[in-house]
């Protein structure tokens, strides 16, 4: 496989985090070099959260470009719109058809962009919006749909289903492994 | 054995490895997970880890152990260091002996800190060795080395990370031995009592030592000059990554200097370097460091070559050197252009900065402050912690910041300038300890009559949840002695001190102007715990409402959202805290 950038965008407690460590571990079992960068502290409570994801045979910084995403993997839509031109010209973008209002919106004093999924698709070609909400709810727990999105992410690299379980059974605690992995198997099926 | 690490448990699996024994730090970011880390990895119990109360403590706790012969290790984000900057300057002219590392990180943008400080000045003004880690993997050879440099040079050597390191992960090969040893514990001897002749004699010694530790350093894996164009570009940590990235995607006909070992400088590289290429391009985060090493250098060696970077203006001074800014200063720099970017037009986005989670008890405490002194002149000093997000609308309840402890202070100040104003003072718990008692003492002794207002949640909630000596718990999760805040308040000499839920809203407000009616320094502790740490309290939701969004300007509670103008309750995010009970009938807690 060539080298891959992921670049993971989301709101603070959808569990960004979470999924670029399955990610990296599930890259690292199948033998690739995985370079992540994560933003903290300040990034929770409700904050924009991205990390960055670049897995291949050698890697050696963990920063993505403008311009330099194979894979926009966002989990809020606005959060799309704020990352939409890091993705490679012939990048994927994964949108989470959800909207979460953030502080200033909620207040009043600026109001949420109308129409994110059409704006993203008139500035990038190859955008996906999926209904992981809805998806993640079927399964029970809403909180899993960062793993419903990883599934569907999963197709777009050559690494095994299995690899993948491994990588959720190590990564997430151990009450929440069944779950996860329903999750991520959903995500696959519903990829194209 | 290969695995996946984080710098900072990079940096704690190196420091347990070289067979550290004492291990102590206060929480900050991008630092917290490196103790943690050694934590974690301390299954065996052999390690003595601790949070201490603050900065200071946990660098003169390390001194203590090295003294006495163990490894240790020492960790904090820059700001810290200023806290612990008196030990380390003794230090510096004392020395060691058991290896002792301290981790200072470093947070160019800066995303989570006060100021964007640069450790590396720390190094040369205390005259200790700087280790500047480039990623998670040079970070854990670079620990296990500095433990030996340390025990070899008889210093403490600073290891300086930066966020994009700090909290990257590596795949790394990990050793599986422990270093292992005998110490002969603390021998008494003179040289661990620094008077003025020691100090003296010791200033010599150490000015001799910097020339033979930069010889050291010229020849020193972490320092290396890599290609052979005539093009220079200097560089090092966290930038040196990215440049390598650049030089390699684009196939660059350039000549990298990268410092990895970077006080006392390695002139002898430098120099070799500077001969070795016509012009140079210095590509570093936060200060020019490096830079006017090789200006140093040119001048010594009569060496002439030009030099862009920040010095002068070509480098931003400020903010983080991301792989676009440092391509088009390359770009700049060699005269063409590598890639095209196009530049779409910006699309103007609401932010989405960080708030005070829904159910956060210091949204409920600032809210019973505020109703409690609306209309009546008030300034509210704030710390550094959750609250200071305190800052934003719709609640407005921090006026000023300055660091860790100083809104107790800060807030005399402004008291004695408005006699007339109610001066509040608000600080979290962890802080208090941190370093606020200090600032109430000076309140009480010099009679000025301020409100100071703990925000006790049970924890350091800013930095992921760490316990502090008011919890009852240490980080390896054995009991401690719990310190109560109220008791120290007292024994300090506050007049009036009191505990209040601040979700029993009406008691809570009641208490605030009881307190400013006192003379003399009041205490209230507004305690209840941060919602990271409890279950919910079950779920509010609103029985039609009337649109009026009262609730929302009062409170901004993240739960609290508009669709089709009536305020909705995401049962997501409630955690049923009822603090939008107190101000609409509407709204039920079920």
């Amino acid at each position: 496989m060539r080298n891959l950038s992921i670049l993971i965008a989301g709101v603070g407690g959808q569990g960004t985090l979470l999924t670029s460590q399955v990610l990296g571990a599930a890259a690292m079992k199948a033998g690739y070099d995985v370079k992540m960068s994560e933003v903290h502290g300040m990034a929770q409570r409700g904050g924009s959260v991205v990390t960055y994801v670049r897995i291949g045979k050698n890697v050696n910084s963990p920063v993505i470009e403008k311009g330099g995403a194979d894979i926009l993997l966002c989990f809020e839509k606005l959060e799309a719109l704020r990352w939409i031109d890091y993705a490679k010209e012939d990048g994927t973008v994964i949108v989470n058809d959800q909207r979460i209002d953030p502080m200033p919106v909620i207040i009043g004093s600026v109001k949420y962009p109308e129409g994110v999924i059409e704006k993203l698709s008139a500035r990038f070609p190859n955008v996906l919006p999926v209904k992981a909400l809805d998806a993640a709810r079927e399964l029970g727990n809403i909180k899993v749909l960062n793993i419903v999105m990883l599934g569907l992410m999963a197709k777009n690299t050559d690494i095994p289903v299995e690899t993948w379980h491994e990588a959720i059974r190590e990564t997430v605690k151990e009450k929440f492994v069944d779950l996860n992995i329903k999750a991520f198997d959903k995500g696959y099926q519903m990829a194209v | 054995m290969k695995e996946i690490l984080l710098g900072n448990t990079a940096i704690a699996l190196g420091a347990v490895t070289a067979g550290v024994r004492v291990a102590a730090g206060y929480p900050g970011t991008p630092s917290t997970e490196v103790l943690e880390g050694v934590a974690k990895y301390n299954t065996d119990g052999k390690i003595s880890v601790e949070w201490s109360a603050n900065e200071k403590a946990a660098l003169e706790v390390a001194a203590g152990a090295s003294w006495s012969g163990v490894r240790a290790i020492v960790t904090m984000k820059q700001v810290g260091l200023n806290v612990a900057s008196d030990p380390l300057m003794s230090l510096g002219v004392i020395g060691t002996k058991g290896g002792m590392v301290i981790v200072v990180a470093d947070d160019p943008g800066p995303i989570s800190s006060q100021t964007e400080q640069d450790t590396r000045h720390f190094g040369k003004f205390a005259n200790i060795p700087v280790l500047d880690p480039s990623s998670p993997e040079e970070a854990y050879e670079m620990t296990k080395y500095a433990f030996e440099l340390s025990e070899k040079l008889h210093l403490p050597i600073i290891l300086r990370p930066t966020t994009k390191v700090c909290h990257s992960s590596g795949t790394i090969e990990v050793d599986t031995e422990v270093y292992q040893y005998e110490s002969e514990g603390f021998v008494k001897d003179p040289k661990w009592v620094i008077f003025p002749p020691l100090s003296y004699r010791r200033h010599l010694e150490i000015e001799q030592q910097q020339k033979e530790i930069s010889v050291l350093f010229s020849r020193l894996p972490f320092n290396r000059i890599e290609g052979n164009g005539s093009i220079g570009i200097a560089t090092g940590g966290a930038t040196y990554a990215i440049v390598k990235d650049i030089v390699e995607t684009f196939k660059l006909d350039v000549t990298i200097l990268k410092s990895g070992a970077v006080f006392p400088p390695p002139d002898q590289l430098y120099g070799e370097f500077l001969h070795r290429v016509e012009k140079v391009l210095v590509l570093e985060e936060l200060d020019p460091v490096i830079e006017e090493q090789l200006y140093h250098v040119m001048a010594v060696r009569k060496i002439e070559r030009p030099i862009r970077g920040k010095l002068d203006g070509f480098v931003t001074p400020a903010g983080e050197l991301r792989f676009e800014n440092t391509l088009d200063y390359i770009e700049k720099f060699i005269g063409r252009k590598l890639k095209s970017i196009e530049n779409k037009p910006v699309i103007d986005l609401p932010q989405r900065s960080p708030v005070l989670c829904a159910g956060c008890p210091h949204r409920a405490s600032f809210y019973a402050v505020k109703k409690a002194m609306r209309g009546k002149k008030s300034v509210f000093c704030g710390d550094i912690g959750c609250y200071t997000l305190g800052n934003g609308k719709p609640l407005e309840m921090t006026d000023t910041c300055l660091c860790m402890g100083a809104g107790i202070t800060v807030a005399q100040g402004i008291k004695k300038a408005e006699p007339d104003a109610n001066v509040f003072a608000f600080i979290g718990d962890s802080t208090f300890f941190a370093s606020g008692m200090t600032g109430l003492a000076n309140a009480v002794y010099n009679g000025t009559n301020i409100i100071v207002v703990v925000l006790d949640n049970s924890t350091t909630a800013m930095t992921g949840h760490q316990p502090h000596p008011g919890i009852g718990r240490t980080i390896m999760n054995t009991s401690s002695p719990k310190i109560d805040i109220c008791s120290v308040a007292k024994a300090l000499g506050a007049g009036f001190v009191k505990k209040v839920n601040p979700f029993e809203f009406d008691e809570a407000v009641k208490t605030v102007r009881e307190a400013s009616e006192k003379n003399g320094v009041s205490v209230i502790i507004f305690e209840a715990p941060c919602v990271a740490l409890v279950k919910s309290h079950g779920i509010c939701t609103v029985e039609e409402c009337t649109g009026c969004k009262k609730c929302i300007r009062e409170i901004g509670c993240p739960a609290l959202t508009v669709r089709a103008r009536k305020v909705e309750i995401n049962p997501a995010l409630c955690y049923g805290c009822g603090l939008c009970t107190n101000i609409c009938d509407r709204i039920i807690r079920l």
